[in-house]
């Protein structure tokens, strides 16, 4: 055809012009007189037309030049702008949208002629009075031609064309068939209609297209009369035709809306030919200068840094802002919110951060999804968000910010948030986990189950979101692009989706480890490298000696590391890859205890695939490197452990690790279940016997320890950064102020602050609640798994007392009572060792609370076992004789009396005391009263008075022990 | 007489008799004397430095850097269950030849010349072949002084795929 080039062009720019048309018109609709928006929106309309007009366009131009008229109205002040004039806008271009998709796949605008929607523009336009259009559009008939002349200043050509394509406007006969208040094109949400249309173009082309391809042979005139393009051409039919075929085979031809052209900047593309100049200078250096030796260095930097520019310079080419998927979103929440009696605002920051371009596209229905979810699981209605002290309006708001080589995108409601208890209770009614497990299940794993495959149901479809598209696979889409999605939530206050993306594909971030492979065929490799993607990176563990070496457990023949407190399944890559150790045959079982020629040092890579963490255990980890990914051939494509391989600096292969694949390969998919299980029985045996401890120091003391899990971050903040509130360091730190406190200066009240302003600061970070504070130290020197051997209880303020950490005496740091002092409360007197040490519980939900009251009795000789949760202390109960049981009155899942009662059924613990710690705004009185039974009522601040309680009980075992515990638990259940 | 056909007759003979000519270049793989389309060959190589794959099906001997590209390369010895070669033989030549998914490379033990055979003289594989070698053969050209097996490239090149 002869037009197909301008035609293209004309579909590139229309729908450029349409992405911003939809969210000018709905920032129009809140801001109405803003004229330059006006003027934005009028001027895309009518370039629309115009163009369609040259083309001969027919229905195409009718449509938008009433648009245009309408639009022409409002920005001449004539009729206000209401919200269903801008519905049956945005119903006009989603219509000419549809035609545009048309044109593009068969080069003409199909049988549609939109009259009932060219009825309603008509209408609207005769009704300036901006009432909604409630006569029926019959009774006047349109008449373009005179609103060309009122409403147009349009330039001669375009006009010309509009007039004598609106000339050819049937007249509506049967017109008042339609009454104005149906919508029969936006039934359904325009989304799926999208969505629909676009799949029945690319899947199956409707065989109604064969038959107007036809009617346009024979009528040759009719419709191209306009351009003088009078015998449609045979060849042209069989171009549509053909083009059907490729669409059959999955591909699109003239793909002008699905993103095949990109716009570049001329500077950047000079830039790039610049660079391509310097190249083939160096080349060319390089060719003729061999014979200087010295002169080599000099052109293989220049090469070097010719060649990171020239990436760099490409990779822009490829960005686009994000901006460019998220333009459709207002629009998307307009309509759902309209449609569902809603009302929300969507917010957008970061819309110039940029990614790549097959990224933005890959990115695109997964956030779709997400914001639908938002307006319509997430957002309550006006009336609930009023009955619950919320704003009426709901807000949506997407962030997009890179961060360390990654961008991350946030989807963020401020809606009723997610129920961890249904989603549980769902996903054990599913059969997706066990209901031991969902007891055992924290908050933040539990709302992660909505990403599992088969969490999506029919029930939850509604005519937005969840039409058999589960959160399960935009977490695979995410994925597919080496993305990960989380999902964290305040309670009532709404949900944050939040996801992780690498800037490119092509070229990514990893991690270089190796193996020795000591009967490798290829004599030249003896160590064999491979790549982990810095996606899947978590932490980098390295075990030392036979101390190292005993911190391996075994669990049902699986071998794991304690790591933080929970069991972290290791898999030897050798393994795995059945690479043979030296002297070994090949596919051992053995142990991954690393063998004594290795130095007994074990190196473990800790990674994350799909909702799997886990160990690799690998020979040697090298460093990091940008590495360009490189397809493997079909032999090895199946292999299923591979993503790729890449060629190294010194020109060698490097296979580039797919983690998720390895995963399934050693089977800790399902290993893991077995370890989770396990997990579970042996936190609670050995509950943290060796705890993970803080060593650092401070002016006058040279070690001193806290237990990591009271610390929330470890920060280095120079003291250029602080600032000076209320006669206090603080600092301004993730949205609150955080008080900077000396460690030495609480010591010892005296001690002076010796900081230069181009120090750095050592801090440590606590929380607790919405709160942080941060203690200011001297170094960090470790971080230790240690059990404390020796403690005796000291009496200098703001020490538990000492033990003995690592071999060498060390300090235990009473935080509680720092921080009471750094807040300026009063401190409690610090008593002697207990002469009656108790085994006990203690279940809190609050860790910071657990933690500190748990040093603080422990230095007295007690025993303490922590529970999070009434589950972790049924488990607890289960598993260890206990004498004293120190409760919350909420526990989260259940109630502290649900713990007393669960105590007081079982025999074996009828002997068990039952004390419940009471929080600041409770008072024993009222909890006396509200939950009766308890042996005693503390206020957990109250440490004087729990120690004192405790001494007041007899000493001696009288529990039973776990064994029949569980038989009777057992017993007692049947 | 000459063994190599294809170094004498003049080019208006050969044109004359193109569409009966057909070149191949061949290679020796233990005793076997094998041939494949020149069409298919990209080019040929000395003994390159591999990369291993762990778990790869046992057809793959490695990947080869062939100037930054990458390419399986495929032992034939071991693709048609042949001793592997000793420590002391020279080590094994590529052929690397065209393929949908990229190029792949053939080890082999030594690369012959590119030799031009008539079309009747083609011959169908003898009946007494190993079931599991014929599947890899298309057939045979009886030579004056051997028999050149022409390997199936498909065949081959779907050994290891799935």
């Amino acid at each position: 055809m002869e037009f197909a080039e301008e035609i293209r062009e004309f579909l590139i720019e229309s729908n450029e012009n349409l992405q911003t048309l939809d969210q000018q018109m709905v920032e129009l609709e809140q801001n109405p007189s803003d004229e330059h928006l006006i003027a934005s929106v009028f001027r895309a309309i009518h370039t629309i037309k115009g163009t369609s007009g040259f083309f001969g366009f027919q229905t195409l131009g009718s449509i938008t030049h009433i648009a245009e008229s309408i639009l022409g109205q409002v920005r001449d002040r004539a009729r206000p702008l209401t919200p269903t004039l801008v519905s049956l806008i945005l119903e006009t271009v989603d219509a000419v949208r549809q035609i545009l998709e048309r044109i593009e796949s068969c080069n003409e605008e199909g049988e549609n002629s939109y009259q009932e929607l060219r009825e309603r523009l008509t209408a609207a336009y005769k009704e300036p009075a901006g009432e909604p259009a409630g006569e029926p559009a019959a009774a006047t008939a349109p008449e373009p031609a005179r609103i060309q002349g009122q409403a147009l200043e349009a330039s001669p050509m375009s006009e010309r064309q509009a007039v004598s394509g609106a000339g050819k406007i049937p007249l509506p006969e049967a017109a008042s068939s339609s009454p104005n208040g149906r919508r029969p094109e936006r039934d359904t949400d325009p989304g799926q209609d999208r969505c629909e249309q676009s799949s029945g173009q690319q899947v199956s082309p409707s065989p109604t297209e064969e038959p107007q391809s036809d009617s346009l042979l024979h009528r040759p005139g009719q419709d191209w009369a306009g351009i003088g393009a009078a015998p449609v051409p045979n060849d042209g039919h069989q171009h549509a035709s053909q083009e059907r075929r490729e669409l059959l085979g999955g591909r699109r031809a003239t793909d002008a809306t699905e993103g095949s052209t990109i716009r570049v900047d001329v500077k950047l593309l000079d830039k790039l030919m610049n660079l391509v100049g310097e190249l083939v200078l160096a080349r060319n250096q390089i060719l003729q200068g061999s014979q200087q030796p010295n002169a080599t260095s000099t052109t293989a930097q220049r090469l070097n840094l010719i060649t990171s520019e020239l990436q760099e310079g490409v990779m822009l080419t490829r960005m686009q802002p994000i901006g460019v998927v998220w333009n459709i979103f207002p629009r998307v929440v307009r309509d759902l919110a309209a449609e569902m009696g809603k009302d929300i605002r969507i917010q957008m920051e970061g819309t110039a951060t940029e990614l790549d371009k097959t990224i933005i596209e890959a990115i695109k229905d997964p956030l779709t999804h997400m914001v639908r979810n938002c307006c319509d699981h997430g957002i309550e209605s006006p009336e609930v968000r009023v009955a619950k002290g919320k704003s009426p309006q709901g807000t949506i708001l997407l962030r997009a910010y890179h961060e360390g080589g990654q961008v991350n995108i946030e989807v963020q409601d401020d809606g009723a948030g997610i129920d961890p208890g249904k989603i549980k209770s769902k996903a054990v009614q599913k059969g997706l986990i066990t209901d031991s497990q969902a007891a055992m299940m924290q908050e933040s794993e539990a709302l992660r189950l909505i990403f599992l495959p088969g969490f999506s149901t029919a029930e939850r479809v509604s005519n937005i979101s969840g039409r058999g598209v589960g959160m399960d696979v935009v977490k695979t889409n995410i994925e597919k692009i080496s993305g990960t999605v989380d999902i964290a939530q305040r309670s009532n206050a709404g949900t944050t989706f939040k996801i992780k993306i690498p800037l490119t594909l092509a070229i990514i971030p990893g991690l270089i480890v190796s193996i020795q492979d000591h009967q490798s065929r290829a004599t030249a490799a003896p160590a064999l490298r491979f790549v982990i993607p810095q996606a899947n990176l978590v932490e980098l563990v390295r075990l030392e000696g036979a101390a190292g070496r005993q911190q391996i457990e075994r669990v049902h023949g699986a071998e794991v590391y304690r790591r933080r407190g929970r069991l972290l399944p290791l898999i030897s890559l050798r393994q795995v890859l059945g690479v043979a150790r030296s002297g070994q045959a090949l596919q051992t079982h053995g142990s991954v205890e690393s063998p004594d020629d290795q130095g007994s040092v074990i190196n473990i890579v800790v990674v994350q695939a799909e909702e799997t963490t886990f160990g690799l255990v690998v020979d040697h980890v090298n460093d990091t490197q940008e590495i360009v990914v490189k397809a493997l051939g079909r032999q090895l494509k199946s292999l299923g452990c591979y993503l790729g391989a890449t060629i190294m600096g010194d020109g060698k292969i490097a296979l580039i690790l797919d983690v998720t694949g390895l995963a399934h390969l050693a089977h800790v998919v399902t290993n893991e279940q077995q370890i989770q299980a396990v997990d579970g029985e042996l936190a609670a045996k050995t509950l943290d016997r060796a705890q993970m401890l803080l060593l650092f120091r401070c002016k006058g003391f040279a070690r001193l320890v806290l237990p990591l899990s009271l610390v929330a971050r470890l920060e280095e903040i120079p003291v250029a950064r602080t600032e000076s509130a209320g006669g206090a360091r603080v600092l301004a730190y993730r949205d609150t102020i955080m008080p900077l406190v000396r460690l030495d200066c609480l010591l010892d009240a005296g001690a002076a602050d010796p900081s230069r302003p181009e120090d750095n600061l050592q801090v440590i970070v606590f929380q607790d609640g919405g709160r942080y504070i941060g203690l200011i130290v001297e170094e960090i020197l470790d971080i230790i798994s240690d059990n404390v051997t020796i403690k005796s209880p000291g009496t200098a303020f703001g020490l538990l007392g000492s033990g003995v950490v690592n071999g060498k005496v060390t300090d235990f740091v009473d935080l509680d009572a720092l921080l009471r002092r750094a807040a300026g409360t009063r401190t409690d007197p610090v008593p002697t060792v207990s002469r009656s040490p108790h085994r006990i519980l203690l279940a809190y939900p609050r860790r910071i609370v657990r933690g500190n009251l748990r040093s603080y009795l422990e230095i007295r000789g007690h025993q303490v076992i922590e529970a999070a949760t009434w589950a972790e202390a049924a488990k607890a109960l289960e598993q260890e004789t206990m004498e004293v049981i120190f409760t919350a009155l909420d526990l989260g899942d259940r109630s502290g009396a649900d713990l007393l009662a669960h105590v007081r059924r079982l025999r074996s613990l009828e002997s068990v005391k039952v004390a419940v710690l009471l929080g600041e705004d409770q008072t024993p009185g009222s909890a006396t009263a509200d939950s009766p039974g308890f042996d005693q009522y503390l206020q957990f601040s109250d440490r004087g008075a729990i120690l004192s309680y405790l001494e007041t009980l007899p000493t001696g075992r009288t529990a039973h022990a776990p064994a029949n515990l569980a038989r009777e638990h057992k017993e007692w259940a049947a | 007489m000459n063994p190599h056909p294809s170094s004498n007759g003049s080019a208006e003979g050969v044109r004359r008799s193109l569409s009966k000519i057909r070149q191949y270049a061949t290679f020796r793989v233990a005793d076997m004397f094998m041939g494949i389309e020149l069409a298919h060959v990209q080019e040929l190589m000395r003994h390159q430095e591999m990369a291993p794959v762990p778990l790869a099906p046992s057809a793959v001997e490695g990947l080869i850097n062939l100037r930054g590209q990458i390419v399986t390369a495929l032992d034939m010895r071991r693709i048609f269950s042949l001793p592997p070669l000793k420590s002391s033989d020279a080590p094994p030549m590529n052929i690397v030849i065209r393929s949908d998914g990229g190029p792949v490379s053939l080890l082999v033990d030594e690369i012959r010349d590119v030799l031009e055979v008539q079309g009747e003289d083609w011959r169908a594989l003898p009946e007494n072949l190993p079931a599991a070698r014929r599947a890899l053969l298309q057939g045979i050209y009886p030579l004056e002084f051997d028999l050149l097996l022409v390997i199936d490239t498909e065949r081959v090149l779907a050994l290891g795929a799935d």
